[in-house]
């Protein structure tokens, strides 16, 4: 009886559901749909086809589930669609970036070429190497970081330990602007003093941009730490009598190492691949040049792209240029990593 | 009037003016604490130092060759500084560079969010969590990587979209194209899309993430499908975040110098297609014209870069505004 | 328009941990039915089993039955999102939607499905508001965002946004555990109001609360810390309170644990 009555009204909980296996096979048949349409048409770029699979895997879905399941669930399903098409267009580009670097990368990467410079070696000639970026590269991040580290550290402990008032809300408001200097202006800036002192290129000036580069990524990173550290450490180190100084260098810095390092070691990472200041400020040179307060240097980036701007397409250019992207981003990866094992070695320990 | 005043008042000590009372309040009497916030504030003040010299070094040096520019420096379609009198100006630049970054944010953005609602929302958790490793490493490569895969990898696959593009939408105007190699303003800012996509995506993550589940809960409760839950409780809580994500993306592409610069064959003059190679933008024609300017030629390049800087500035404080803007809806005391 | 709960054999499960064991009730339409028992006892998460919430923590699943009049929640071809539109739910903290006005809460619900008129949408806002018994101290900021208001108001708002679609039961999961005490009498008049239109189950810690509001009282309670909560009994509330059928119920309400 009862069965009889519940049949007779319509349910409301019950929808006309697609069978889990539909998503797959929507983008199967669009994909093959996408494919066919291409060889039909001849089509031979690998984004045609791709884009042609996406939109209709997208349309697909919205039409079949309209038809089946009803509007709302059509918008429900189309959004899971976009989502997944939007992750995947994405991954293509950044997957085929790390995969031509690192196979066109190692046909020239080896001893030799981490060891030599180019020395007398036309840009179009195979051989040279790399020694005399990586060197000016390691000088300049180096000098830049010895500038930029002490004074941003000790301004994000100004902002979060001392800073009240005007002054605390300007330099932060002026750190987020320096925050968003294009790497070119900073070069541009140091450019214009070294005019105004009729001077020439050499390795320090591009320093100096770096750090101004670094200096906020810095601070907004130290400060994040700082932050982190709970006051009742504060409190308690100071109600032993213990001078603000040595509460600071004592407790809270020791607290928060470990987060300074890691920021630290992701700004140096950035500006290790900043090119355009080093353009203008260190010119690039073909020969080793170890000093970084005299004459023009080499730095990596600027190798890069030297390599392919004045080679006229030589293939040898080429290969240098992949050789020294795969240094670079292994130097920078490595860098990230150390970094983020860092942060997670040295994470103050909540508790959980 | 005065006495009242002066009686009310706690008397001030008679010889420390205000400021130095209140440091010593603070405990900065020892003499270490005086060296350390000595050190601290000075860095700071360093800080505001260093922008102010930017500012004025740069204001300066531009002032000096606007004033030998014979042309308006901000109509003028050329950029000749060798030429008696000299004549340049930067509107090649300022249409290139808008149109780039348009183009990058146009695809970046949606993309971006897309991916981020994905790795929150829609992934399953063992893939988000290494994929999301991996965008923060993509994030630091350096951008000159990202040029040189743009120019030698990007470039030649982007025929067959172009072809496309002229075909169907060749009659627009700003998707013909002549057949030249594909270094063209829409090259630039599909690789500039792809460079800010990582960094816009990350922030964008963050925030979605931080999105309070009793917000997600309660649209659920209402019968709300998964769609519905990020439209009606995820984005409007991140919005504010996904904009200043976004204007963190854009102002990378405005200040981008090395990728334009291996990808886009520049020319002095506007091309009404975004498919035909030419074009500029400020920081692609500071570091292409900067090898063989002369010295107004270097004077003239750094004024165009603080036209940029400024532009930059702008961007950030506008992002700033609207995120100040939508505090009120921030749910943050929710 | 209100519905009975059927729940028989229920068992739920946070991956592999057993959360709530065999639980079968029923819950009579119009009515109010209040879960009560020591924290951890899984009174919360079998709640949300009645609407199936509690799938949408990663791992939640379900075993067993819950029939709405006939009609199994966790049956072949149920639509999840459906069944919460049927069975509404107010939660511990109050969460209105804090990018959205008082009046955009309220019709969230509504503008979910279909597509209303500016004119019936302001009426079953006003009508919900009513029902909430906030009207009175919105009407003229319903344009304002809801979490400027105080927190027994925010909760009445959410109530007032769930009960604007119309549900067939409303379940409350502890609703005045975040108020202040006049908050929470307003809260409780209010259950006493909507039980003639809707199936209440409310989830308490407070017994006095569950003497006040329910009809009918369902004592959970579990072996040890790490077992699987079970339902003890469940009675009419005044039984519950003076003469329970279980020595447990007896200890915990007289605060002898718990």
């Amino acid at each position: 009886m009862s069965t009889a009555i519940a049949e007779k009204r319509p349910s409301t909980l019950r929808g006309a559901s697609l069978p889990k296996w539909a998503p797959y096979a929507i983008a199967a048949g669009s994909v093959a749909l996408g494919l066919g349409i291409s060889a039909a048409a001849g089509l031979n770029s690998s984004i045609q086809w791709a884009l042609m699979a996406g939109v209709l895997f997208v349309l697909g879905t919205y039409v079949i589930a309209a038809r089946v399941e009803g509007r709302r669930q059509a918008k429900d399903r189309v959004a899971t669609a976009l989502v997944w098409v939007a992750f995947l267009l994405a991954v293509v580009p950044l997957v085929s970036l790390v995969w031509s670097t690192v196979s066109r990368g190692v046909k020239v990467l080896d001893f030799y070429f981490l060891t030599h410079s180019m020395g007398l070696i036309s840009d179009s000639e195979p051989g040279g190497g790399i020694y005399h970026a990586i060197l000016g590269s390691l000088e300049q991040v180096a000098l830049a970081t010895l500038i930029a580290a002490p004074i941003g550290v000790l301004t994000a402990i100004y902002l979060v330990e001392y800073g009240r008032g005007n002054l605390a809300k300007a330099v932060t408001f002026f750190v987020d602007v320096m925050t968003g200097i294009p790497s070119i202006v900073a070069g541009l800036f140091i450019l214009s003093i070294m005019l105004m002192f009729d001077m020439q290129p050499f390795g320090f000036a591009g320093s100096l941009a770096l750090a101004i580069l670094m200096m906020p990524v810095v601070v907004r990173s130290t400060e994040e730490m700082l932050k982190l550290v709970p006051n009742e450490l504060r409190e308690a180190s100071l109600a032993l009598g213990i001078p603000k100084w040595r509460t600071i260098l004592k407790v809270v810095l020791p607290t928060s190492i470990g987060g300074i390092t890691t920021g630290i070691m992701l700004a140096i990472a950035r500006i290790a691949g900043e090119t355009a200041p080093v353009l203008l400020l260190v010119w690039g040179n073909s020969i080793i040049n170890a000093n970084p307060f005299e004459g023009a240097q080499q730095s990596l980036p600027l190798y890069i792209y030297q390599q392919y701007a004045n080679s006229a397409g030589a293939g040898a250019a080429y290969d240098r240029a992949w050789a020294a992207s795969l240094t670079l981003i292994a130097f920078v990866m490595i860098l990230n990593l150390v970094a983020r094992g860092i942060a997670r070695w040295k994470a103050p320990k909540t508790g959980r | 009037m005065d006495t009242t005043q002066i009686t009310d008042a706690p008397p001030p000590a008679p010889h420390i003016p205000a400021p130095e009372q209140k440091r010593a309040a603070r405990g900065a009497t020892r003499p270490g604490d005086r060296i350390f916030l000595g050190l601290s504030r000075g860095s700071g003040i360093l800080l505001l130092v260093i922008m102010a010299a930017i500012a004025g070094f740069l204001t300066y040096r531009a002032s000096i060759a606007i004033s030998k520019d014979e042309a308006d420096f901000f109509t003028t379609f050329e950029w000749n500084t060798q030429l008696i009198p000299p004549k340049f100006g930067i509107a090649v630049l300022v249409f290139g560079t808008i149109v780039s970054s348009i183009i990058a944010m146009v695809i970046a953005v949606p993309i971006a969010v897309a991916i981020a609602l994905f790795l929150t929302h829609y992934a399953p958790r063992r893939l988000s969590g290494p994929i999301s490793y991996v965008i923060d490493l993509l994030a630091a490569v350096p951008s000159i990587v990202y040029g040189l895969w743009g120019a030698l990898i990007l470039v030649p696959h982007m025929n067959g979209l172009y072809g496309w593009l002229n075909d169907y939408l060749g009659w627009t105007g700003i998707f013909s194209w002549q057949g030249g190699a594909p270094r063209s303003m829409l090259t630039v800012g599909i690789l500039l899309a792809i460079m800010i996509l990582p960094i816009i995506t990350n922030v964008s993550r963050e925030v979605f993430r931080q999105v309070p589940q009793m917000h997600e809960e309660a649209a659920l409760a209402l019968g709300a499908t998964r769609w519905e839950v990020i439209r009606m409780a995820v984005i409007p809580f991140g919005r504010s975040g996904v904009i200043s994500a976004s204007m963190l993306g854009l102002g990378r592409a405005l200040g981008e110098t090395m990728a334009v610069a291996t990808v886009l064959s520049p020319t002095f003059d506007i091309q009404a297609s975004l498919l035909d190679p030419g074009g500029g933008t400020f920081a692609q024609n500071i570091a292409s014209k900067f090898g063989e300017a002369s010295e107004l030629g270097r004077d003239a390049l750094i004024a165009s870069g603080l036209v940029l800087f400024v532009i930059t500035l702008l961007v950030n404080g506008a992002a700033r505004m609207i995120i100040a803007r939508r505090k009120e809806y921030s749910g943050a005391n929710a | 328009m209100a519905k009975r709960i059927d729940v028989s054999g229920l068992t739920a499960y946070y991956g592999s941990h057993k959360a709530i064991e065999d639980i079968s009730m029923t819950v009579e339409p119009r009515s109010v039915t209040a879960f009560i028992g020591p924290s951890g006892c899984g009174k919360s998460t079998f709640l949300r089993t009645l609407n199936r919430m509690h799938e949408v923590t990663s791992g939640g699943r379900v075993e067993g039955k819950v029939l709405l009049d006939d009609e199994d929640l966790y049956g072949q071809g149920i639509d999840p999102v459906s069944v919460r539109r049927e069975v509404g739910m107010v939660f511990q903290r109050p969460n209105p939607f804090p990018t959205m006005s008082i009046f955009d809460n309220v019709a969230a619900g509504l503008r979910l499905n279909g597509s209303y008129k500016k004119s019936e949408l302001s009426d079953v806002v006003e009508k919900s508001l009513k029902g909430a018994n906030l009207w009175n101290e919105v009407k003229d900021r319903l344009n304002k965002p809801g979490s400027g208001l105080s927190g027994g108001q925010q909760q009445r708002l959410c109530i007032a946004r769930a009960i604007a679609v119309e549900p067939k039961v409303l379940l409350m999961d502890e609703p005045c555990s975040a108020l202040d005490p006049i908050s929470t009498l307003a809260i409780e008049d209010l259950i006493g109001e909507l039980k003639e239109r809707f199936t209440i189950v409310i989830v308490t810690h407070n017994m006095q609360q569950a003497a006040r509001v329910s009809d009918r009282t369902a004592f959970f309670n579990l072996a040890a810390v790490g077992q699987p909560g079970k339902l003890i009994e469940i009675d009419e509330t005044e039984r519950i309170f003076s003469n329970p059928s279980v020595q447990a119920t007896e200890d915990y309400i007289s605060g002898r644990f718990g």
